[in-house]
Formats: C-alpha cells, sequence, structure tokens
C-alpha cells in the first residue's frame, strides 16, 4: 500500500481482543469514522491484547509483558484509538502505573498513555466532530460502561454525535451509569451477582421502552445483549461505533452474523 | 517496649523516619487551619430558624429574657405537661411563676421537661450549642421527652468555627460535653422510616431572645 | 465475632434469593443514593471539601506520631487517661480491667465499630457483665445475634416485620407493628438501661489533638446517654481518627452526614473532654480512651496506606453495585462493601478473605463517592496483585493466566488459536447466538453468547485493505 500523502493524523487502531473475535463491524466502523474525520487509519496486525485480564488479576508481571508488546507496536502513531474505554483506560491510566518502578519504560509508557483514546471521546474531544451524516430508525437507551465513564470521562460525548444522527431518538434509562455485571472474569467467577446485576440493567433498559441499546463497550454489550436475547427481550443491542458509522443496517449482537464476502 | 512506645515506633517507622524535631513540632502546633466553607447568604438568624425548623425543631421569638418564663409556661399548657422542669442553672434569675417546681440537678429518667441556655446558635446547619455545666446539665439535653432552649440572636454566629471560637474563649475552658443539637432525636433504624424521640426529646423548641 | 468470609460465595448467593433481604437492600440503597445526591447538587463546594478532606487526612497520616501525642497530652489536661493498644487483645484487656475495677454490672455501647473489630461484646459477656447496644439498629441485630450488615445502617436488612417479631420475643408484651410504637418500646426498655448502666462505651469519629475530645455523631442521641448517665465512659477508636484541632474536624463533619445518610448535619455532633468537672451535675466521673492499633500503623508503611483516611462514612457501600445485590452479611465480618472488602484481608488475612477483593467489577462508583478520595479499586487490586504473588488464587486460574500470557505475547499463535475459536463457535450458533457451551457454565447459564461473524476482525482486515 503506498503512503499518500494525506493530512490529519495518523492514527493506529487499537482492536481490542473482544471486537476481533466477536465483532468485526464495530472495527470497520471505528476506521469508517476515522477516516471519514481526515484521519490515516493503520491496523496492526501483530496485535492480540492491552493485558488488562492479568492486570486486574494481579498478575503485573503478565500485565507488563503485554504492555510492552502494546507500547512497541503501536508508540509510532501519533494518535493510538480503540472502540472500547475499558482497554482504553487500561493504556492510558494503568500503563504509567505499571511502569513506575521502571526507568527504561516509564518514558515510553507515559507517552503512550498521552496519544491513547477511546473511539468516540477522539473523535469529539480531540477532533472535534459534532455529528456524522448517519440515519437510524430507533428509540435508543444508553449505558455508560464504567471504565469510559469513571476512568475517561466519557459521558457527553456519545450522547452530542448520537443527537446527529437522523431518526434516532435517546431515551436515558434509569441507572444508567450502574455497572452491568460484566467486569472482566468478575462475569464468570462470580456469575450469580453478575446475573444480578445484568437483570436489575436489563429491567431498567425494558422500562425505558427503547427498542435499541447502545453502549461503548463490547464487554458490557455482550453480557447486556446475551441476558436480553436469553429472556427474548425484543431489544437490538449495537456499539455506538456501528450506528455513528451508518453501519447498524445489519443484525445486532446476538442477533445473527453479518454476511462479509 | 510498652505498648504507647511500640505503637508510636511503629508508626515512625512506617513514615520511614525517626522522632519530629521541636522545629518541626512548633511548626506544626502553630499552624492555622484554612478550610473551604460552604457560602451563606442569608440572615444568620433567618437562616438558623429556617433550617433548625427543616428538622422538625419549632421556634418562637421573644422579645427579652422576661418573656422566657411565660413562653415556657404556654409552652407546657399546649403540650399538656405539669409545672415543673429541670432548668440550667444558667436561667435561675428569671421569675418562674409560683405554681412551678424548678430544680437545677441532673435529669432524672421521669424527668418529662428540661429549659437549657445555648451557648451559641450555629446558621450554618440550624444548630444549637450546649455547653454542659451547672448552667446547663447535659442531662436536660438528653433525657427528657420535651427540651426548651434559650437561645439570644445575639449569640448566633455563621460558622462551626465561629462556635468554637466562643468555647476557645471561656475562661474555665472545654467544657465535659458540648452538645451541637439540631433538631428533636431520630432514627431511620426500621425500614429507612424516619421516627423522632428515638433515645433524646421528641421535641426540642427553641426560644429566640431579642 | 467469628469471620466467616470464607462463605462469601454461599452467603451471597442466598443473598441474592433472600426476598426480604432484597426489599431491605432496595429501599436503603435508593435512600442513601438519592439523598446524597441532593445535598451533593445543594452544595457547590463540595469536590473542593473532598480534595482538602483527601489533603487534611494525607496531612495528618504523614505526622501521626505527633497528633498522636498532643492529642494524648491533652486527655490528660483535661482530666482523662488514654491506653495504648497494639491489638485486639489488648484492647479487650484494658477495657476489661476498667470495668472489672469498677465491679460494672451494666455496660452500656454507642455505636463503635472498633468495638467490633475487637470482639469486645463477647469479651465483656464471658466475665459476666450485661452489654447493652444502644443504637438502635445495633439493638436489634444484637436481639437477632447477628452482625452488623452496615457501618452506618447495622440493621439495614432487617424488614419491620422481623424487628416486630425481635421485640416480641425480647421485650414480652402485646406484639407492636408500626415503627413509632416499635420505637417507643426500644426507647423505654433502653432508658431504663441507660440510667443502670456503670460503663457507658462510645466509638471515636475523630479525636482532637488541640482539645483532648472525642467527637461523634448520632441522630438518635444513644451515644450521649450512653456516656452521660454512666459513672465510667471509655471511648474506643482507631489510631488514624486523630485530627489536629476542632476546625479540621469540622471539614470532615461538613462530609460525613451528607455521605453516609444524605442529612446535612447529624442531630447530635458531641464533643466530649474528660470526665466530670467539679461543679457539673451530670457526666462520668471517669474519661478513659482506649487507641488501638491493629494493623493501622502496618498499614501505614504500604500500598495500602490511602486506607487510612476512610471516615467511616459508608457511601462506598451505599453505591456498590455487589453490595446492593448482596448485603453485609456475606463479606463475613464487621466491614462489608468497598472499605470492607480492603480492611478484612489486611486485617484478617489475604486468604481468609480471599473473594472479598475479587468479587468487584472494579466500576470505581465507590471511588467516586468517598468523601476523601480513597482510590479503592486500585486498593482492591493491589489485595489481587498479593493473593497471586502469594499463590492463593485457585491454580485454574494462574494456569489459565499463564497460557493466555504464553499466547497472547505470540501475535501468531495468538491469532491461529482465535481463528479456530472463531470458526468453531460460529458453526456452533444459531440465530446468531450460543445458548449452551460446554465448560462456559458460568456465562451461558445466564446469558446467551453472542456468536462471532465466521472471521476475525484483523483477517477480514487483511482481506480487504491488504495490509496494515
Amino acid at each position: 500500500m503506498t503512503e499518500t500523502t494525506r493530512r490529519g493524523p495518523r492514527v493506529g487502531l487499537f482492536a481490542t481482543c473482544l471486537m476481533n473475535a466477536f465483532r468485526p463491524n464495530i472495527g470497520f466502523s471505528a476506521v469508517k469514522l476515522l477516516e471519514d474525520a481526515g484521519c490515516t487509519v493503520e491496523v496492526p496486525a501483530s496485535q492480540t491484547c492491552c493485558g488488562q485480564p492479568g492486570y486486574n488479576s494481579g498478575d503485573y508481571d503478565a500485565a507488563r509483558a503485554l504492555a510492552r508488546q502494546v507500547i512497541e507496536t503501536f508508540e509510532r502513531y501519533d494518535y493510538v484509538v480503540g472502540p472500547s474505554g475499558s482497554c482504553m483506560a487500561t493504556i492510558r491510566h494503568d500503563y504509567p502505573v505499571m511502569f513506575e518502578d521502571d526507568p527504561d519504560w516509564i518514558g515510553r509508557a507515559r507517552a503512550m498513555s498521552a496519544k491513547s483514546f477511546e473511539l468516540l471521546s477522539f473523535l469529539a474531544d480531540v477532533l472535534g466532530v459534532t455529528t456524522t451524516d448517519a440515519r437510524f430508525e430507533g428509540t435508543v437507551t444508553y449505558h455508560d460502561s464504567c471504565s469510559g465513564l469513571r476512568g475517561l470521562g466519557i459521558k457527553g460525548q456519545p450522547r452530542t454525535l448520537l443527537a446527529g444522527v437522523s431518526g434516532l431518538e435517546v431515551k436515558e434509562m434509569k441507572d444508567s451509569e450502574v455497572c452491568c455485571g460484566f467486569g472482566g472474569t468478575f462475569c464468570v467467577k462470580y456469575p450469580e451477582i453478575s446475573e444480578k446485576m445484568v437483570d436489575d440493567k436489563v429491567k431498567n433498559i425494558l422500562a425505558t421502552g427503547a427498542d435499541t441499546l447502545l453502549g461503548g463497550d463490547l464487554g458490557c454489550l455482550m453480557n447486556i445483549a446475551g441476558r436480553l436475547k436469553r429472556i427474548h427481550a425484543p431489544v437490538r443491542v449495537y456499539h455506538t461505533a456501528e450506528v455513528l458509522a451508518g453501519f447498524a443496517d445489519g443484525p445486532g449482537l446476538a442477533d445473527g452474523p453479518r454476511e462479509y464476502e | 517496649m510498652n505498648p504507647r512506645d511500640a505503637i508510636l515506633q511503629s508508626v515512625r517507622t512506617a513514615l520511614k523516619r525517626g522522632e519530629l524535631d521541636e522545629t518541626r513540632r512548633s511548626a506544626l502546633d502553630a499552624r492555622v487551619p484554612q478550610h473551604t466553607r460552604p457560602a451563606q447568604d442569608e440572615d444568620p438568624v433567618a437562616r438558623f430558624v429556617r433550617k433548625f425548623e427543616s428538622r422538625a425543631g419549632t421556634v418562637e421569638r421573644v422579645a427579652d429574657r422576661a418573656a422566657v418564663p411565660a413562653a415556657v409556661d404556654a409552652y407546657r399548657r399546649r403540650l399538656d405537661l405539669p409545672a415543673r422542669a429541670a432548668v440550667g442553672a444558667g436561667l435561675k434569675d428569671l421569675a418562674w411563676p409560683a405554681d412551678w417546681q424548678i430544680h437545677h440537678d441532673r435529669a432524672g429518667i421521669e424527668e418529662l421537661l428540661s429549659v437549657s441556655p445555648a451557648l451559641a446558635g450555629i446558621a450554618e446547619t440550624g444548630s444549637l450549642m450546649m455547653a454542659a455545666g451547672p448552667d446547663s446539665p447535659t442531662t436536660h439535653n438528653f433525657v427528657p421527652d420535651d427540651h426548651v432552649v434559650v437561645l439570644e440572636t445575639a449569640r448566633i454566629v455563621e460558622y462551626f468555627e465561629d462556635a468554637w471560637a466562643v468555647l476557645r474563649a471561656r475562661p474555665q475552658g472545654m467544657p465535659r460535653a458540648t452538645n451541637i443539637i439540631s433538631g428533636p432525636s431520630r432514627t431511620a433504624d426500621v425500614e429507612q422510616t424516619i421516627q423522632l424521640g428515638a433515645h433524646g426529646p421528641r421535641r426540642v423548641h427553641v426560644i429566640l431572645v431579642g | 465475632m467469628e469471620i466467616r468470609s470464607k462463605e462469601f460465595k454461599e452467603r451471597a448467593v442466598f443473598a441474592i434469593h433472600d426476598a426480604s433481604l432484597q426489599q431491605a437492600l432496595g429501599k436503603a440503597g435508593y435512600g442513601f443514593v438519592g439523598k446524597r445526591a441532593l445535598q451533593v447538587a445543594e452544595l457547590p463546594e463540595f469536590e473542593q471539601l473532598r480534595e482538602e478532606a483527601k489533603n487534611l487526612k494525607d496531612h495528618i497520616l504523614d505526622h501521626l506520631d505527633h497528633y498522636l501525642e498532643r492529642y494524648e497530652q491533652a486527655v490528660v489536661a483535661a482530666g482523662g487517661r488514654v491506653h495504648w493498644a497494639r491489638d485486639a487483645e489488648e484492647a479487650r484487656r484494658i477495657i476489661l480491667d476498667i470495668c472489672q475495677r469498677v465491679n460494672a454490672k451494666t455496660v452500656t455501647k454507642g455505636k463503635s465499630m472498633v468495638s467490633e473489630e475487637i470482639d469486645l461484646n463477647e469479651a465483656l459477656i464471658e466475665h459476666g457483665m450485661e452489654v447493652v447496644e444502644t443504637d438502635l439498629g445495633e439493638y436489634i441485630i444484637q436481639l437477632a445475634h447477628e452482625p452488623p450488615s452496615h457501618i452506618i445502617a447495622p440493621a439495614v436488612h432487617k424488614t419491620k416485620d422481623q424487628v416486630s417479631d425481635l421485640f416480641e420475643k425480647a421485650h414480652g408484651g402485646p406484639r407492636k407493628t408500626e415503627v413509632p410504637e416499635l420505637v417507643d418500646e426500644a426507647r423505654r426498655v433502653l432508658r431504663d438501661k441507660y440510667f443502670r448502666a456503670d460503663v457507658g462505651i462510645t466509638g471515636g469519629n475523630f479525636l482532637v489533638a488541640e482539645t483532648g475530645s472525642s467527637v461523634i455523631v448520632t441522630n438518635e442521641g444513644n451515644g450521649d446517654l450512653t456516656q452521660t448517665l454512666a459513672r465510667v465512659h471509655i471511648v474506643t477508636s482507631g489510631i488514624e481518627r486523630v485530627v489536629p484541632t476542632l476546625d479540621d474536624a469540622t471539614l470532615f463533619l461538613r462530609l460525613l452526614a451528607r455521605s453516609a445518610t444524605g442529612q446535612e448535619t447529624e442531630t447530635y455532633t458531641t464533643i466530649s473532654t474528660g470526665p466530670r468537672r467539679a461543679d457539673d451535675v451530670d457526666g462520668p466521673e471517669e474519661y478513659h480512651v482506649v487507641l488501638v492499633d491493629n494493623g493501622r500503623s502496618k498499614m501505614l508503611a504500604g500500598r495500602f496506606r490511602d486506607m487510612l483516611r476512610c471516615i467511616r462514612c459508608g457511601a462506598c457501600m451505599n453505591h456498590c453495585p455487589v453490595y446492593g445485590a448482596v448485603g453485609g452479611h456475606a463479606y463475613g465480618w464487621v466491614y462489608p462493601g468497598p472499605m470492607g472488602s480492603v480492611l478484612t484481608p489486611l486485617i484478617k488475612g489475604l486468604d481468609v478473605a480471599y473473594d472479598l477483593p475479587n468479587a468487584c467489577t472494579l466500576n470505581g462508583r465507590c471511588q467516586s463517592v468517598c468523601p476523601v478520595k480513597i482510590p479503592l479499586p486500585e486498593l482492591l487490586r493491589e489485595l489481587r496483585h498479593l493473593q497471586h504473588q502469594q499463590q492463593l488464587s485457585p491454580a485454574l486460574q494462574r494456569r489459565g493466566l499463564k497460557a493466555w500470557r504464553y499466547f497472547a505475547t505470540r501475535p501468531k499463535l495468538y491469532h491461529a488459536a482465535e481463528q479456530v475459536a472463531v470458526r468453531v463457535l460460529s458453526a456452533l450458533a444459531r440465530n446468531g447466538r450460543i445458548r449452551r457451551l460446554p465448560l462456559a457454565g458460568a456465562w451461558t447459564d445466564a446469558r446467551d453468547l453472542p456468536a462471532p461473524a465466521g472471521r476475525t476482525f484483523l483477517e477480514l482486515w487483511q482481506g480487504k485493505r491488504g495490509q496494515p
């Protein structure tokens, strides 16, 4: 591929392990949004995982091994952007902490942290995007994923961006900011507690009467969508990026595969 | 090593240092706290009344101290209480009606009504500051169902910090107990339902003088 | 109190299915959360106060030895006595000695979490004393022979009906069913105890070095009757509760009630300074303070130091969705919720309380409402780190992490495995989801698993764009 002389930042897309395996459509949506906003997007082929599963399990050594790999893969870019508050919060907040006692890596970790962003906040806060030209027919309610909300301050940006989507109406749910019970390995280590939490979230979603749930973190969305589907609730679930990119015309999460040629 | 020294040593070890030197200690002793206070833009007396009443306290105003005994008598009649009360010695100069039984001793378990002078009122939260002593014994604040407090408007200050200054200015030093009282006793321990008169008084009535 | 944190999982599951507990938790949760939010909305300086409170606590901790010594001097100058207890056993012995010296028969107690931490009640009862908890919530659970389930509202898990049952059994007489009647009955019964008490024991929200005072806040006034009517007043408090001056205590007081119960202030803030004076007509003849270390000075040394800022408001547990789902008893000891999940392993052991730091999604709501900005999720993760280092985690988990690290640091291998997994899962899926998956029951018991799309994103990207 030839490097066209394109103005605008060079962005490395952080795919996230969940998106890579379960919902490529989010990746393509992210690329479209970034390119439409003037970025050159590259997707390093050797990326695997941000290290969060190790970090949150207390295996700091393993987490650092992954973090070094991520830093080496991505530090060449102007920005590192990923469609996940959870992963990007790990890179932004936890990488500098992981290496605070490592003089060889602390500088690189801080540099990496400074240029890493969650997708929606990157679009809104860094690139100043206020609207996309998408259409989406539906009443939407929004789940504020915890790490994005509290770790990265993501709250208004998705709503501002969604406000520009014609045909879409947002109905806020009660306790949109309360944890859905995913929590990485929490949901499989403490499944009954996780089930209660996701049940409460589902009750709040259904109470809005919305036909669609959106959010910015695939882990949360898979958790909630999985529960909605188990109880046969007629609610579609998409990642916000899919709607904003106009790629929410196919099946939602757990509704059926998108066909790829 | 005795426990005291062991604990202090453990603290210093944790802080990775030895004992602080005298210069440092004097500097700490001389430290003047400067904390943010919630802004108030209300007349302190009005604020005191508003906040105290918001917590189920009641307030009436009289022109001067001489009017207090009659006000207390009217209060006890409204509630059908006998003409009997534990009264703080700080109010013994008042002219109590002849049929009244007054004592200045501690309040006993049968006490129904007490009358106390407040050392200050705090407008910030609508609270009374009571200082233990013969002028206003602590049991008067907590034992009877009904507590009447005499507060001169001149004693109402804006902030807690102003109230502490009043305490520090007392020549006799700190009282055994300083009670900041913001209304009648309450509890929400049964199904989060608020109930007045848990252990302290069911009713606190302030007579604002001046 | 016997620690039962090892039973966390089982107790949590039962709690989720306990209808009356869920009803009680729902009521309490919304009350505390909603009321706090209103207070915060009405106080523009709230965030500023939080930052100042955090800084003040850090200043105090940096000079804890100095302030403790000044505090002790001031208590003695006011006619009181200070006792230092390195651990729970030492604290119990000190208090027992005082009670036995005055031939105490009846001991009343205001709320003191430290006294529960050191197992005080059992020790006094064993030596023939009647111990009466006077905080209504503590009284209720004392009758029920249960530990507290919340540090501010200890009987939050009890319904009105359950309280009626307890009172009927303990007090005799006709059964009361309405809240006013129940509270009245408690008031009557406890009043008698207050007047008979030989020793009154209270906690200490704050210990003021300037004046040698202990500060307690209550809504009921029970702490006041406890300390004023008995002959001896004993204060039990952790060493980290000292503050330099009354003005410093005020900063915390401005945050405490708002954070705990969503009130601007609690009904009673009481500053106790020494025993009765010569001219007092009431008040205790003796005033003792028992300063309890019990692991706190050790905590000051390490990565858990920030936990010592805690002012025991309970906001963290009020806002914790895990606590909201399972209540306080599941945690198995004195301190539940997020703060309990940090303190219990530190005081009682990482193994004994293994689940507590792990039963958390690290969602951070606790930290966002903590009045002294304790980074609770970070501390919980640090505890997991220690558990990992000490190999306390299940072998399966350690093997899983090793395997994950092995693959994830070898991208080609990782992607190959991922591609296989994605194809297998896609083949198993019907209508875009998988309802049952062997070995993944923890997920599929309660949820469908959304199916992958047959190819990974990176594969598709390569296909579309040729190369990165």
